[in-house]
């Protein structure tokens, strides 16, 4: 796992599902925890903003469960093999226990102190078992724990499959059509089956999902034919009994108890969750529209918040009363992506197809969706076997002011419809306004379309190439009447060639040609005249991709055919400069600077080539970036660029390349080393400015401090000696600025903090003071606190890195430089 | 086997009535049900379910109210405004007496059975003692302002819940008088109805009452305080109908909508004393209104106006899985209803009011085996037979020939000739009945139609000599010195000289009519007479009870013959024993001595003494064979028993002659199709 210093590494980079694992709330619903990816993100709940990204795991997060002896703290599990404890309200890794084996699912109980449970398969790849782990106790950061041992044998490996009852005196685990109830104390399992597919009437039997009640013996199961079916009387064998509730029509995704028991929520691809009210079939109510199927309900320790997660990567907090509070949305994967990635130029978001006929605007820098734009503009039903329509292209033009969007829908053969909408970018509201609609803007299926985005260019230009054979050029244009002012498109000219297909087009970098692929010949346009220039044919297939170099490559075109040739042509000379043997999947020009990066497939994997048109041999190639065939990509111009020295990694100054493979996972090149993409973010507490007014803040607060200056004008001429201020004493900003749960016992404070109220009697000047104490400080930390220790260090080392560390850090020592004036002052003054 | 020619009767328009009411005797293990047309029906639940009693029905004499007391005395009450107590040893009814409080509505039977409480529609509640003969009126408790619908008995029997309309009344016993009065909300699903019917009440040890209504809810009362404990929505029809085991640890409530819904106590969690009540499953074996239901250890009961009386067994109480464990669906009555005179091929059907006869078609055509051959003359409907009075007819039956018809009513015996010019028929009554002749529980014609047999509710049989147009009394069979029971099931053997005669319980009697005199008795045996039958020339009698075993007795040689002993010592098949329904009638083929012909709802056996019998391993139900298999292997795998499951509801097959078959079926959907249509319940996805 440990790659060298300074290599590119293919990392995730956010956009990873946060729908993986049901959500967990903090014990005072003020967070909420999730996994996504690697990490475990903190949310606000009440702001929807992430708090912390909990950054420490190598592989898949796959669980995570408060510490129940201490909620303030978060186990989290991974199939890295290891479950580590977390500060999460600082984002501080505690410690990390190494279990060893792929863990799948963790569950804590607040009665097994020193033991968790979690889902390994430790011979058969599917043969899952739920192990209790016992996690020994010891101050050292990482810990092995290696004492298991199993509860259940052949589980399913979901989480929703397991459940703890009655505080940890039961579990119960479901797969196919049984259910099994562990009971701990009995050590004895019971297991119940329901008569099983053969005949019609039970065919959709299977068990989903399983809750368990929190104050009594009731188990509630979910089944795939949708009912819920409410267990009791399971400490029997033969006296056990059950009761059905049916509303869901199709499976039944997750289920789960309100705190006190007094309702179950369920929810299924209805999009509706729905609650039980006392578990009758009668009394229920109903969140519905919730947009996407329910995937995992949680229910906050404090039971004012429900959350459900859903298959658009969504996170929904939801009220007591059923209400929608706040929704976490991550980048949408429920579709097909068909419109490829795209950069917004004005916001540098990446834009994609998001939830069915809408294109989503995904922030990479803050990850996090920024809005949705309905482009079908259509109510849709979520139906199988129903032909939706589908947003098949987009593409943006003039800096972001226009927008165009092809949609389509075939339901036969013969039967294709086609809209093509032009969006403008509207200043006054910030979003796109339908500007034209265009109904059938060509014969058959677009393949193509590009705006002219020449910087000289005054009028707006959009080409869109058809499988019917055109291309068609539309222009914007007056549209005004008496009644208002308005500009809307039209079709400028038709082109075709030879009634070949059209399949690619492309505008040269300063607009002045336009490059139309018809199937195996790529013909050359001008873009004044529309007259036709040149034409250049390789034989080598039809023309999959097609485009300009850039900059000091303007002269040359790039198109790689499907039969994996990727040729080179050369426009002064009008003769093919370079051809290469290359399988070309994604072929993206970088906007900043010559370079293309060109992946191609291959049966073991993508491999990526980044070149300059005018050197046939590439500035960078790395192999096998991913197992799975990637779909798109897109260079992302960086905000600030980077200044990489190494040849090889030039091309990754000014933009970054974004690729998205057939698996829906946004991967991107990352120089940083894994050691230091794991450095703790965390940062030293910043110390509120607005404390409440305690008993503790008039003793040692910024009042004892008026106070004292107010003092000190008094009583100049007494020359008292200075109450050192307690600001500055830095036991006491230690004692208050860190969390009491890292804190060492109050007794060994004590006498530190006592110490520190006592006048020093040492003649040190006042300046020394603070400079010893942080020294004391320091030592201090390494006494009591390893994980505060190694921060510490790490952000010693590492505060060139994190900008916002500089600012704080800045800050410091302004506050330091400050305090010497003041000090500075008063002696002055004392003098006086 | 053989091949027949099958007339599949179609048009026997029979639909049963609809369930009222259901009561179940703990002690007997009986159950007894009462339909809307008044006809009570006492099934043995030991005795493989069979319907071993029946009272007929009144025309105006509803049955609101059925109850056991005083052990195993049956009471019933109706919206005639009467109690009636019913004579189960002679099978009629004992007394009727009138409560003085209109229309009854709800009756129960204190915890001791010494008391009886009926709810009447005046308001009143009306409380009698039971005395060893009668019953007798001790007193009224207060007046309610309508009519009390349902009552129960607090299990000590110091206090009685009444469920009226929008309220539940507590009475104390010993003073009568209303000490809570609780208040039903009317409102159901947000709307308010107009009132609140309290269909069912159930007072439980602990002081809960537990009330079902109209409004389609389940709740539970505190009956000391008065005050709703919990309240539970099952249903968006009515609840009519609620029975607790004799545990206090389950009740069933059936609804209007044909669920029957089963409510647990449970424990909250395993290792508190805290229970709590909760509804578990509900079942749907009714299309209709469930009016009944009936909680007996080991199942539970429902019956109701779609005319099924549904036993689920609950499967945590059933010791053994046997086939005792498996839901029993009772829809026909377990006694012939069709009589057959061979030789014109006329079938009667015994309807509550009427008779009607009928003429089978004919054909001229043949066919295949399995071919359907088109009729050249339909069946003819030739009588439409009227009952006289308001009582449903107990028994009726055509003589062989087809020129007498006889039938009774519970106080009136009527006997017709028939005399046939062509294709016309012309009805006579033979008028001036004796005395003795009031009331039959079945009769029957010797088989050349000269004598008539008629074994009356006295116990007593008499047998009539038939001349054209008029009868002589020959002779009166009276009962064993000591007994007192009926005799419901009669067989003459065709030569006329033996008659057997069976009651309910006791042994089969064979008298020979010939000497007039009892000749012998059948060694009694635990199980129930459900069919009896005398064999042609061999005069062995064969027997079949409700558990379904078959013996053969010799009359003359008075033992039972080599072949029934041989199948009684290696047991019948399994899957023969596990039938659901009685055999209900047997008959021979007169031409092959060794086969018997018998059948039940759901299959037709014919019994072929000669071939070896089947073991639990051979396959009982096989097929026909097909033609072209070679005699061997058609030996080898064939044995005595030869069934086909061709017809079924299967209500009455007959031999007519040597190649004709008649079979009357009643499929199930010609009788919902006749009943009123239930209620509409939205269905997801229609």
């Amino acid at each position: 796992m440990v790659e060298e210093e300074k290599n590119l590494r293919v990392v995730r980079c956010g956009g990873s599902e946060l729908n993986f694992r049901r959500a967990v709330f903090s014990a005072d619903s003020k967070y909420i925890f999730c996994v996504s990816g690697d990490f475990i993100k903190v949310y606000s709940t009440a702001t929807e903003e992430c708090v912390h990204i909990l950054q420490g795991h190598r592989h898949l997060v796959t669980g995570i469960q408060l510490n129940p002896n201490n909620h303030l703290q978060l186990y989290s599990c991974s199939f890295d093999g290891t479950i580590k404890l977390w500060d999460y309200i600082d984002g501080i890794l505690i410690k990390t226990f190494i279990v060893g084996h792929k863990l799948h699912a963790l569950f804590s109980l607040a009665c097994a102190e020193d033991s968790v449970f979690v889902i390994i398969n430790k011979e058969k790849p599917d043969i899952f078992q739920l192990v209790s782990v016992k996690l020994p106790r010891s101050s050292s950061q990482e810990i092995e724990a290696k004492e298991l041992s199993i509860v259940l044998d052949y589980i399913n490996q979901s989480p929703k499959c397991i459940a703890f009852g009655n505080e940890g005196q039961y579990v119960a685990a479901v797969r196919d059509f049984y259910l099994s109830v562990y009971f701990f104390k009995k050590k004895t399992t019971s297991r119940f089956t329901l008569s099983s597919s053969r005949n019609k009437k039970h065919a959709k039997n299977n068990f989903t999902c399983v809750a368990c009640h929190p104050k009594e013996d009731c188990i509630a199961t979910g089944h795939k034919d949708g009912k819920i079916r409410l267990w009791r009387n399971f400490d029997d064998e033969k006296k056990y009994t059950y009761t059905c509730l049916h509303w869901h029509h199709d499976l039944v995704m997750d289920l789960a108890f309100s705190v006190t028991g007094s309702s179950l929520l369920s929810g299924g691809r209805e999009s509706v969750l729905v609650e039980w009210r006392e578990a009758t079939e009668k009394n229920k109510e109903f969140l519905p529209r919730l947009g996407a199927t329910i995937v995992h309900i949680s229910v906050s320790p404090a039971g004012d918040l429900f959350c459900t997660s859903h298959s658009d990567n969504k996170i929904i907090i939801i009220h007591r009363n059923l209400e929608a509070s706040a929704v976490i949305q991550g980048l949408v994967k429920d579709s097909n992506i068909f419109t490829g990635l795209m950069i917004d130029p004005r916001t540098k978001a990446l834009v994609l197809n998001g939830k069915p006929g809408h294109l989503q605007f995904y922030s990479l820098q803050s990850d996090k969706q920024l809005y949705n734009l309905d482009i079908i503009q259509q109510e849709y039903i979520n139906d199988y076997g129903l032909i939706q329509i589908e947003l098949t292209k987009a593409a943006f033009g003039c800096y972001g002011n226009w927008l165009a969007t092809v949609e389509q829908r075939q339901e036969k053969e013969t039967e294709l419809e086609l809209q093509m909408k032009l969006w403008m970018y509207n200043k006054k509201t910030q979003g796109f306004v339908l500007n034209t609609k265009i109904n059938m803007p060509h014969e058959d299926h677009i393949t193509d379309l590009c705006f002219c985005n020449a910087e000289k260019s005054e009028n707006p230009t959009l080409v869109t190439a058809s499988r019917d054979g055109h291309f068609k050029v539309w222009i914007l244009t007056d549209d005004s009447d008496i009644y208002r002012k308005a500009v809307g498109w039209t079709c400028d000219f038709v082109g075709s060639y030879h009634k070949y297909q059209a399949t690619n087009c492309c505008f040269s970098e300063d607009g002045s040609l336009l490059a139309v692929s018809f199937e195996e010949i790529v013909t050359i346009w001008d873009s004044e005249t529309w007259e036709l220039k040149c034409t250049f044919c390789q034989r080598a297939g039809k023309i999959r991709h097609l485009c300009f170099g850039r900059l000091t490559c303007s002269k040359y075109l790039l198109g790689a055919t499907e039969n994996g040739i990727l040729c080179c042509w050369n426009l002064l000379s009008c003769a093919l400069e370079w051809s290469a043997k290359l399988s070309v999947g994604v072929m993206e020009p970088d906007p900043n600077s010559e370079n293309i990066a060109v992946v191609s497939q291959s049966p073991v994997g993508s491999d990526l080539f980044v070149f300059k048109p005018s050197e046939p041999r590439p500035l960078y190639i790395q192999k096998n970036i991913s197992r799975e065939e990637v779909q798109w990509g897109v260079f992302v111009p960086r905000d600030v660029p980077e200044s990489f020295t190494s040849e090889a990694y030039q091309w990754l100054n000014r933009s970054q390349f974004y690729f998205l493979t057939k698996s829906q996972s946004l991967l991107t090149f990352s120089t940083t080393s894994p050691e230091e993409k794991l450095t703790p973010t965390s940062k030293q507490l910043l110390a509120e400015e607005s404390l409440p007014t305690t008993p503790f803040y008039f003793i040692l607060g910024k009042h004892r401090q008026q106070q004292q200056d107010e003092k000190l004008n008094k009583a100049l001429e007494n020359e008292l000696e200075q109450l050192p201020l307690t600001e500055n004493i830095p036991a006491i900003s230690e004692l208050l600025h860190t969390p009491a749960h890292v804190l060492p016992s109050a007794s060994f404070l004590c006498s530190m903090f006592v110490n520190s109220l006592l006048l020093s009697t040492e003649t040190k000047s006042a300046e020394e003071v603070p400079d010893d104490a942080d020294m004391e400080e320091e030592k201090e930390s390494d006494d009591s606190d390893e994980e505060n220790n190694f921060t510490e260090e790490v952000q010693d080392t590492n505060t060139t890195d994190l900008g916002e560390d500089i600012i704080h850090q800045l800050s410091k020592s302004e506050e330091k430089e400050l305090r010497k004036l003041r000090k500075v002052d008063y002696s002055w003054i004392a003098a006086l | 086997m053989g091949e027949f020619k099958v007339h599949r009767v179609r048009f026997f328009n029979y639909v049963p009535s609809g369930i009222r009411c259901v009561a179940y005797n703990d002690q007997s293990n009986r159950l007894a049900v009462s339909r809307t047309d008044g006809t009570v029906e006492i099934y043995n639940l030991s005795a493989n379910y069979f319907q071993e009693k029946f009272f007929p029905g009144h025309e105006s004499r509803a049955t609101e109210a059925l109850c056991w007391a005083k052990g195993q005395r049956l009471f019933s009450a109706g919206l005639n405004g009467e109690i009636i107590e019913y004579d189960l040893q002679a099978l009629n009814i004992k007394y009727a007496m009138d409560a003085f409080g209109g229309p009854i509505w709800s009756m129960a039977a204190s915890p001791s059975g010494s008391q009886l409480l009926v709810g009447c529609e005046d308001g009143s509640v009306k409380l009698f003692q039971v005395t060893p003969e009668k019953i007798q009126f001790e007193r009224n408790f207060d007046r309610q302002k309508s009519r009390i619908l349902s009552l129960s008995w607090h299990p000590s029997g110091t206090h009685v819940a009444a469920g009226s309309i929008d309220y539940i009344s507590v009475f104390d016993v010993k003073s009568g008088s209303a000490i809570h009065k609780m208040l039903v909300d009317r409102q159901y699903m947000g709307v308010s109805k107009r009132k609140c019917i309290i269909w069912g009440v159930a007072f439980l040890s602990d002081g809960t009452v537990i009330s079902v209504d109209s409004a389609g809810k389940v709740q539970f009362w505190d009956s000391a305080t008065g005050t709703l404990v919990k309240n539970h929505l099952i249903a968006n029809a009515d609840v009519q109908s609620i029975a607790v085991s004799d545990q206090e640890d389950s009740f069933v409530v059936g609804t209007a909508e044909g669920t029957v819904f089963h409510f647990q106590l449970v424990s909250v969690t395993s290792n508190s004393s805290e229970k709590q009540w909760v509804r578990t499953k509900p079942f749907q074996h009714h299309t209709h209104d469930v009016r009944a239901v009936a909680h007996s250890p080991t199942a539970l009961i429902s019956g109701g106006t779609d005319t099924h009386l549904v036993i689920r067994p609950l499967m945590e109480k059933v010791e053994v899985k046997n086939y005792d464990a498996a839901l029993r669906k009772i829809t026909f009555p377990h006694r012939r209803l069709v009589s057959c005179a061979k030789k014109r091929q006329l079938l009667l059907f015994q309807f509550a009011h009427h008779l009607e006869l009928w003429r089978l078609g004919s054909t001229v055509a043949t066919g295949k085996n399995g071919d359907t051959l088109p009729l050249s003359k339909d069946a003819d409907h030739l009588l439409h037979l009227k009952a006289k009075g308001p009582e449903n007819i107990i028994c009726s039956c055509i003589s062989p020939c087809g020129s007498w018809i006889a039938y009774s009513t519970t106080s009136r015996f009527f006997l017709y000739r028939l005399n046939h010019e062509h294709d016309n028929i012309s009805l006579q009554r033979v008028s001036k009945m004796p005395a003795f002749l009031r009331s039959a529980l079945q009769i029957l014609f010797s088989e050349d139609s000269t004598k008539l047999f008629v074994a009356s509710n006295q116990g007593s049989l008499h047998v009539i000599r038939l001349l054209e147009g008029s009868f002589k009394h020959l002779h009166t069979f009276q009962p064993q010195s000591g007994t007192v029971e009926s005799m419901c099931l009669l067989a003459v053997s065709p030569d006329g000289n033996w008659l057997a005669a069976s009651g309910t319980s006791a042994g089969v009697h064979v008298y020979s009519v010939k000497h007039l005199k009892l000749h012998c008795t059948v060694p009694a045996y635990n199980f129930p007479v459900t069919a009896l039958a005398i064999a042609p020339n061999t005069n062995n009698l064969v027997i079949a009870h409700s558990d379904q075993q078959v013996f053969e007795y010799s009359i003359p040689d008075k033992q039972y013959t080599e072949w029934s002993r041989t199948i009684q010592k290696q047991g019948f098949h399994h899957l023969w024993l596990q039938r659901d329904t009685p055999i209900t009638h047997i008959s021979f083929h007169p031409k092959r001595p060794m086969h018997i012909l018998l059948h039940d709802a759901y299959m037709f056996c014919i019994i072929d003494k000669s071939l070896p019998l089947p073991n639990d391993k051979t396959l009982l139900y096989n097929p026909l064979p097909p033609t072209n298999e070679s005699d061997v292997i058609r030996r080898r795998t064939a044995h005595a028993f030869k069934i086909s499951k061709i017809y079924k509801p299967l209500l009455f097959m007959e031999l007519l002659d040597e190649r004709t078959l008649v079979a009357v079926e009643r499929p199930l959907d010609d009788i919902i199709a006749q009943l009123p249509p239930p209620i509409k319940k939205k269905k997801f996805g229609t």
